[in-house]
């Protein structure tokens, strides 16, 4: 190939392509382009851990530095995926310890993780540097102690919302006093005690820490040493903000947070009080993000600091910020990009505080940036949806959580099949929606016809009949994610659109009305997919198969059916049929 | 085009289904992605009820739609017609007539299989299909969309156009926007408007979870929600979406500060479950309980299934249900307790302390045979010699 450039410069070219989706492009061009881009990819990103094996990411790309992994569905965060489903990540440390010695990143989401795996991970890979676990469970913090123990370049260590098993060893102290190398140390999520004194001293010698969140052992008391020793901080996770009020304390505090200049993001405020909060405000000007959500502060104190925050990009807050308060937010906070708004009480029956769909209307109207919105609420119109629609046509986000199921427009008592039609109308870009409240199938069929650019949507007690998940499946072109539940969808539109599922990375169903007669046609016509029969009331033969399966989660694959199944769940491929005969 | 949903009253009296949205969208992903043609729907250009049954008798030759057509009735209905090669992923046919298979012909196949679907479906099937008939000939008759109050076979009823919908005063400048209504008739459409009842919204809400009751065992008496709300809502699985560690986290930041919300009963707390012999572990929330007798008799029926287990080989069909005295003999009995690990770290036997107590310090329950359990508790000890 006389015009072909050498590979040398094939791949010095190749290592300015980062991004995932280009990299994949290049692969495709010609053998030699494949060939040259597998041995120079260092970095991959696997959605679904199931949707390939570890074999077969070690055969294709010898030279990872960086993994991310994702296991269970989405829906496991709030406990419809049993125990036991799978998403173990063992079988990957084991792999890589062989095939990438010079590992240097991972990061997990939703999976199982155990001390012998964290324990593996710090022995096998020398260089080895960041290590993320959001949503992660299985281990303990004898695990973290193994880490902080043996990787001697640890830059990065964030918890996000795992369980783990606090066994209080003091896995802190496990750092070396020859450690130096922190750049974020993240775990809010522990339960335990750390050691102060050890904090203390990491926080002090670590020169680059950017990132500090505490847990909620940490008292109030301990942060204006910790501050003084980090002025570099950029992100900071208060431990618990709560104290009574010592005017010695409070000025301490004031003084160190003033010398942190740098910080861009505020979280934790666990069990906060208000009069703590204005010892902040001297950085506030900077803040960009601000994580309130577990504090349970009134909305007149929340006031107070917002305004204190001019350059807020991103706020997360429990519903106690009530209308009013969203209403300053939208005075304020030009810049707001990205709002989340949780319930501060969930299960209560009557609303709690005096938040309604028109904190989220004001926020539209005085936020030109807005585009990404979780909002928890009680009541909502069409109307409110349309004003909502007319004013952000920039969302790309809008996930809307009415608690009532099936509540319909409050106003008119009709269902928000129009409202969340003009959402998907007018945002052109809308990546990803969830859908509460009232709906019909009307609804999905305003979905199928304009959320082109759509990748994730969520869908729970909603739709009447297949002709609602037909609209979605066929009608949306760029739908990776879908998940549903408690609705009256069955057999014929999965059927009727079994190769879409191919490409998209996952459906998951929970109480709707497929058969398990359909769920084995589509498991054997399909071999590119594992499907999934999740039903802990015992095998789906013991039933006639026209009954409704419990749960389906469908995945495409090239790994085949998984060898990790647990007893209540099936897969329905040909092989597996077998069995059934 | 698509009607635009905005605007009031723009009355587009074009209603949806009939319209090309569903042409342009599809069709553009035909022309880019054909190897991705979703079966049979590319350029679905008709979903008129005038080429429905035309399309569908046209199309069972070319496509093999009665092989497709899934039978909901028992095994072995109308089998002998079934293709057993399926031509569902023939690439070949799949390029060719559009067709929707829910297209409700007024084929005899579809309604005779419905007939035979077996109650538990949450939704009967043919309410399904006599629904979408029924929208199908409601879109046709301008203004009057059908609000489908779908449910359970005793309320098909319902799903018949129904008269009066009263709205109150501040509504009508909203009604306009729908798109199944023309515009200018603003207060007489609401009269149009079909199957919704006044007073709607508290007889709504328990028709469909009644619906979902009958599968969805994870549905947790949502059905009692009913007009007079309960003091404490009884809690459907997973609903609100909101993570564990934050519900937990906010049960105990209300309970630290009682004062503000001055309500008691927040949150949830979820402890994991294990039975020993059992092959998973649950989850179970314990504020969902306010005493061991509910505690005790929701384990047990959770964790039935291995009881039966225990008796049979495991994943042999359990036809033989155990009676429930049994079932609690074996948890009451000599073969299991009921213990917990609380806040210290130390395993401890269910029952010794006040339930209030027991559920500021539980972190986690296991249902152990007795006599792993001897070393545990005295009482346990006493409970296997009385029993033997």
């Amino acid at each position: 190939m006389a015009y072909s450039f050498p590979e040398e410069v094939l791949e010095h070219v190749f290592s300015f392509i980062q991004d995932d989706k280009d990299r994949n492009a290049v692969s495709l061009v010609c053998k030699s382009w494949y060939e040259i881009e597998r041995w120079c990819r260092r970095r991959i990103f696997v959605g679904n851990c199931y949707a390939v094996s570890p074999r077969i990411v070690m055969r294709r790309f010898p030279e990872l530095r960086s993994v991310s992994l994702k296991g269970k569905p989405h829906f496991a965060d709030f406990n419809l995926v049993p125990e036991g489903w799978g998403g173990y990540v063992y079988p990957w440390i084991s792999a890589m310890a062989e095939a990438y010695p010079w590992l240097e990143e991972l990061r997990l989401k939703r999976m199982v993780v155990t001390d012998e795996a964290l324990e593996l991970i710090s022995r096998s890979f020398k260089n080895f540097s960041v290590l993320v676990l959001s949503s992660c469970e299985g281990f303990t913090t004898d695990g973290l102690a193994a880490i902080a123990a043996n990787c001697r370049n640890l830059r990065v260590l964030e918890l996000w919302e795992c369980e783990v098993d606090d066994r209080s060893g003091n896995w802190l102290s496990h750092f070396p006093e020859s450690c130096t190398s922190l750049v974020s140390l993240s775990f809010p999520c522990l339960d335990g005690e750390v050691s102060f004194s050890a904090l203390e001293r990491l926080v002090s010698r670590c020169t680059n820490l950017r990132t500090l969140r505490l847990n909620n052992s940490v008292p109030l008391d301990k942060l204006p040493n910790l501050l003084r020793r980090a002025p570099q901080l950029v992100d900071l996770g208060t431990g618990a903000y709560t104290a009574e009020l010592r005017p010695e304390l409070y000025s301490k505090l004031g003084d160190a947070f003033a010398g942190c200049k740098g910080l861009k993001s505020l979280s934790g405020f666990w069990e906060a009080v208000p009069s703590y909060l204005p010892a902040t405000y001297s950085i506030c000007a900077g803040i960009r993000s601000l994580n309130l959500s577990y504090a349970t502060i009134q909305s007149p104190d929340l006031v107070k600091l917002i305004r204190q925050c001019p350059n807020l990009q991103r706020l997360w807050v429990l519903d106690y910020i009530e209308d009013c308060g969203l209403n300053a937010l939208a005075t304020t906070c030009k810049d707001l990009q990205e709002l989340r708004v949780f319930p501060s009480d969930p299960f209560g029956v009557e609303a709690n505080v005096s938040l309604t769909e028109q904190g989220l209307v004001s926020v539209s109207e005085g936020c030109p940036k807005l585009q990404s919105v979780l909002y928890f609420c009680r009541q909502m119109s069409n109307a409110a949806l349309f004003t909502i629609a007319r004013n952000r046509p920039n969302l790309t986000r809008f996930r809307l959580c009415i608690i009532e199921p099936r509540a319909p427009d409050y106003l008119t008592l009709q269902p928000l099949d129009a409202g969340f039609g003009a959402i998907v109308e007018n945002c052109k870009d809308l990546q990803r929606l969830s859908l509460s409240g009232l709906l019909t199938d009307r609804v999905f069929e305003y979905i199928g016809t304009h959320a082109k650019k759509l990748e994730m949507l969520s869908i729970a007690f909603a739709g009447d009949s297949d002709l609602g998940l037909h609209h979605v499946l066929s009608g949306c072109n760029s739908l990776r994610k879908l998940e549903i539940r408690d609705c009256p969808f069955g057999d014929q539109a999965l059927l009727a659109n079994a190769s879409k599922l191919e490409t998209m990375r996952s459906l998951w169903m929970s109480s709707c009305s497929v058969s398990f007669e359909a769920c084995k046609l589509l498991g054997q016509k399909m071999p590119s997919l594992n499907v999934e029969v999740i039903d802990e009331r015992g095998s789906p033969e013991s039933r006639p198969e026209s009954l409704p399966i419990d749960k389906l989660y469908i995945y495409r694959t090239i790994a085949g059916p998984r060898c990790d199944m647990p007893s209540f769940v099936w897969n329905m491929g040909e092989r597996s049929a077998l069995r059934f005969s | 085009m698509s009607p635009p949903l905005l605007g009031v009253g723009e009355g587009q009296s074009n209603v949806s289904v009939v319209s090309s949205p569903s042409v342009d969208g599809s069709c553009q992903n035909g022309s880019g992605l054909k190897e991705r043609n979703y079966m049979g729907l590319s350029d679905c250009s008709s979903v008129d009820s005038s080429a429905i049954s035309g399309l569908a008798e046209e199309n069972k030759s070319s496509l093999n739609l009665k092989a497709t057509e899934l039978r909901l009735g028992l095994p072995g209905s109308q089998s002998p017609e079934r293709d057993p090669e399926l031509c569902l992923l023939n690439p070949g046919k799949l390029d060719e007539k559009p067709l929707f298979p829910l297209l409700p012909s007024k084929d005899g196949i579809y309604s005779s299989s419905q007939k035979a679907v077996v109650t538990g479906n949450k939704r009967g099937f043919s309410d399904a299909m006599d629904n979408f008939s029924e929208v199908k000939s409601a879109v046709f008759t301008e203004g009057n969309w059908m609000f489908p109050t779908v449910g359970s076979d005793s309320e098909t009823s319902q799903s018949k156009p129904q008269g009066k919908f009263h709205v109150s005063p501040g509504v009508n400048a909203i009604l306009p926007v729908r798109p199944s209504l023309n515009s200018g008739v603003k207060s007489a459409s609401a009269k149009e408007h079909s199957g919704t009842q006044p007073g709607m919204k508290k007889d709504i809400v328990p028709l469909k979870p009644r619906a979902s009751n009958e599968t969805g065992h994870n549905t947790i008496g949502a059905s009692n929600n009913n007009t007079s709300a309960p003091a404490a809502k009884a809690q459907v699985v997973g609903w609100p979406p909101i993570r564990s560690f934050r519900k937990n986290t906010l049960a105990t930041t209300s309970k630290n500060n009682d004062e503000v919300d001055g309500k008691p009963g927040p949150g949830a707390l979820f402890v994991k479950v294990s039975m020993d012999g059992a092959p998973y572990l649950r989850k179970v929330d314990l504020r969902t309980y306010s005493a061991y007798q509910e505690l005790s008799s929701a384990l047990e029926k959770m964790f039935s299934c291995f009881t039966i287990g225990q008796c049979g080989s495991h994943g042999a069909p359990g036809r033989e249900m155990l009676s429930e005295s049994k079932l609690r003999d074996l948890l009451h009995g000599s073969e299991y307790v009921l213990t917990y690990e609380d806040k210290d770290g130390d395993w401890m036997l269910v029952g010794d302390v006040p339930w209030e107590m027991f559920i500021d310090s539980c972190k986690r329950l296991r249902i152990m045979k007795s006599s792993d359990a001897i070393g545990l508790a005295p009482r346990a000890m006493e409970k296997c010699r009385n029993r033997n």
